[in-house]
């Protein structure tokens, strides 16, 4: 499949359009949810999202005026209204539910009781009796409508006030900066320590970091939630920046580590020999050398610290005030499970940020698997 | 405003705090040990042996409270009732044993535990190979690579708009049931199909994780020495042949690292599941489980730590094989 000379191009082909297939796999259900955003409510209720570039139809009724409405024109009683909403066609009409489309607009319709009805192609409805209307509730009328593909950033204006997650918004931003710079710092001199210094029991913390970069955070949870609560901590931003610095930990130490071991190590004896400190050679050589790796971290943690809904659930309250975007979005799915344009649009605010940050630092992300591929999520 | 000014401050007093302390104590330690004057060298001797605890110290402290403390305290609650007030031997886990829900979660994380860490393997090992040598591989990397940046709880919404389902005879705006009806089918409630809908859970996972084998797998392709390759292709090795016989063996190493971190990933799904079943339907899951003894309804603190205990056991092989390995790699 590489560098072979003669290549069938038969076989590129095939390559070409494979890799394009699983891309194209991986990349719709993303797709579906940014286009979805984009539509109102009763498109993504009444049609696909990939149908969402051309008109959509629908099928629906309307309540004629009641007697009340009625005014008597030329011996008639007429009760006239309008069947559709802004930005419909009408596309056919029916006095049934099994036949929304039994008539053309323009056409004339008998229903019982000797009425009349005319649906014009505006959407202007005609009715008439030559005796008063008798009834409570108004006559249905069945409409089949079309809709032009339109899309929308309605969703975005509504979801961003109304559903609280502007709010959520700045709650994630909250938790998630701290949390990602305060680890960075103190594992950052664990590391060196770890990577250059020589001292007993360096080969036994190593390994114990190893070890600490799986253990299943949900076993930390009830002891912490406890400790917090004895510590006076309780639940709020200071007890979530903790938890996520100790579990964020292990990971940043030992990509740090890894890194910095590999660093050059003339360059740290001579400053050494030189009579620089330890202090002074960490902050003048290690830290601005470390750079790569400080920046993979980084984006590890923003992402799982942004990305994550346990911690949070669970150090932070629940209340509408406290929620971030992921527990708002959660909530979301429980109430309005059947409101996609709400679930859709909120679903894509919240992994707007890690996407950009996703596509901007990719390079760095990259890097950093590359060197811990050791801790899951 | 307040909550931006509120998590600026943290960020400075974080800052300023873990600075203050590095360079602090090591101040205070030059004080003390002078590194010039007449004991210098000994001096020097005894600052070298203090100063790694000083640069460690922050760390272990957080470490020993936030993660190691913890695995005890729960080992500990585990052989308590409820409230963690009386000792009430391994009744925890004996009633673990016998029940349902328990044995059901085993179960699907079970498997999960083969699924997952297989379909994104085998995926990441594909999406590699076909992206490697093409002009635009890059671009499609990025795309299979995205959804790891995309938190569970997103994904689930993602996935759930996927399964939606319409009665029969409705347009159907879930892209699967739109599928299996335009192909002559039914359309199917699939979260509540037991037992598929556990596959179709696992899929979202799958979907996340092959962008995270691909990366690994396509950097430990590249590192395949070129002349390996040419050889088998001089002796007339076919594309697929030079793959399997060749490659695959030779990346084996890094297959397992893939294979295992994703099979930690597994171990402790929850989100998932948490937002799109909440473990009905025949889809618990351990994490879960443990998270309804512990946070809904009456908290039961000794089940519940029960569970993390066994979570915990669960993930142990993993973590010696990986120190173990680490090791050697020192070495």
């Amino acid at each position: 499949m590489e560098g072979m000379a003669g290549q069938k191009s038969s076989l590129v082909w095939t390559v070409n359009i494979a890799a394009f297939l699983l891309v194209l796999l991986w990349t719709i259900p993303t797709l579906g949810l940014l286009v979805s955003s984009f539509r109102d409510r009763d498109q993504i209720l009444t049609s696909g999202w990939w149908q969402s570039f051309s008109p959509s139809t629908a099928t629906g009724f309307v309540r004629t005026g009641t007697g009340d409405d009625a005014v008597q024109r030329d011996g008639v009683y007429v009760i006239e209204g309008n069947v559709l909403a802004e930005g419909q066609s009408l596309i056919g009409w029916g006095t049934r539910a099994r036949e929304p489309a039994a008539y053309e607009p323009g056409d004339t319709a008998e229903i019982g009781d000797g009425w009349q009805v005319t649906v014009a192609a505006d959407g202007t409805y005609r009715m008439t009796s030559d005796a008063p209307f008798e009834m409570r509730r108004g006559e249905r009328i069945f409409v089949t409508t079309g809709a032009p593909a339109r899309l929308t950033t309605e969703n975005y204006n509504r979801v961003l006030t109304a559903e609280g997650l502007g709010r959520a918004f700045m709650n994630t931003l909250t938790v998630t900066i701290p949390a990602t710079v305060i680890p960075i710092l103190i594992a950052a001199f664990a590391a060196y320590a770890l990577a250059w210094m020589e001292f007993p029991g360096r080969a036994i913390l190593t390994a114990a970091v190893v070890g600490l970069l799986v253990v299943p955070l949900q076993v930390a949870l009830i002891p912490l939630l406890r400790l917090h609560n004895d510590l006076g901590i309780g639940k709020g931003y200071l007890g979530i920046w903790l938890a996520h610095t100790g579990f964020g930990l292990p990971l940043a130490i030992y990509l740090l580590r890894n890194y910095m071991i590999g660093l050059p190590r003339e360059v740290i004896e001579s400053a050494r020999v030189d009579g620089a400190t330890e202090f002074q050679i960490f902050r003048k050589i290690i830290l601005p050398l470390s750079f790569p790796a400080l920046a993979s971290f980084a984006i590890f943690q923003f992402l799982w610290v942004w990305n994550d809904l346990l911690v949070a659930t669970v150090f932070l309250g629940n209340t509408r005030e406290q929620l971030v975007m992921t527990g708002v979005l959660r909530e979301l799915m429980g109430s309005k499970g059947g409101e996609w344009e709400i679930l859709a649009t909120s679903a894509f605010i919240s992994i707007a940020v890690p996407l950009l940050v996703f596509f901007a630092m990719q390079k760095y992300l990259v890097r950093g698997l590359l060197a811990g591929s050791v801790k899951g999520g | 405003m307040e909550l931006f000014w509120l998590a600026i401050s943290t960020i400075a007093i974080g800052v300023f705090g873990c600075v203050a302390w590095f360079w602090g104590s090591n101040w205070i330690l030059d004080r003390i040990y002078p590194p010039r004057g007449p004991n210098a060298g000994d001096n020097i001797r005894k600052a070298g042996q203090i100063r790694p605890w000083l640069f460690l110290g922050p760390a272990l402290l957080f470490l020993g409270v936030y993660l190691v403390y913890p695995i005890f305290d729960s080992l500990w609650r585990s052989f308590h009732n409820a409230r963690g007030t009386d000792f009430v031997g391994g009744s925890n886990y004996a009633w673990l044993m016998n029940d349902g829900k328990f044995r059901e979660s085993m179960r699907n994380n079970l498997v999960w535990l083969l699924v997952v860490p297989a379909l994104s393997t085998v995926f990441g090992l594909i999406a590699a190979q076909l992206t490697d040598r093409l002009k635009w591989g890059n671009i499609g990397k990025s795309l299979i690579f995205m959804p790891m940046a995309i938190s569970f709880v997103g994904a689930g919404v993602i996935w759930k708009f996927i399964y939606e389902y319409r009665a029969p005879g409705e347009n159907q705006i879930g892209l699967l049931n739109a599928i299996v009806t335009a192909l002559g089918g039914d359309p199917q409630l699939w979260l509540t199909l037991i037992p598929w809908n556990n596959f179709l859970l696992m899929v979202v996972l799958v979907w996340i994780q092959t962008g995270f084998a691909m990366v690994i797998l396509s950097a430990a392709l590249r590192g395949i020495p070129e002349e390996t390759i040419e050889a088998a292709i001089l002796d007339g090795a076919s594309p697929w042949q030079v793959f399997f016989k060749i490659k695959v063996p030779q990346i084996m190493g890094t297959i397992a690292v893939v294979w295992t971190t994703i099979t930690i990933v597994v171990l402790k799904v929850f989100d998932i599941v948490f937002v799109m079943t909440n473990g009905q339907w025949g889809t618990q899951v351990l994490a879960n489980l443990m998270y309804d003894w512990m946070f809904r309804g009456t908290p039961d603190y000794g089940r519940g730590s029960a569970i993390a205990i066994i979570l915990m056991l669960l993930v142990t092989p993993i973590m010696i094989w990986n120190i173990v390995n680490a090791r050697r790699e020192v070495r």
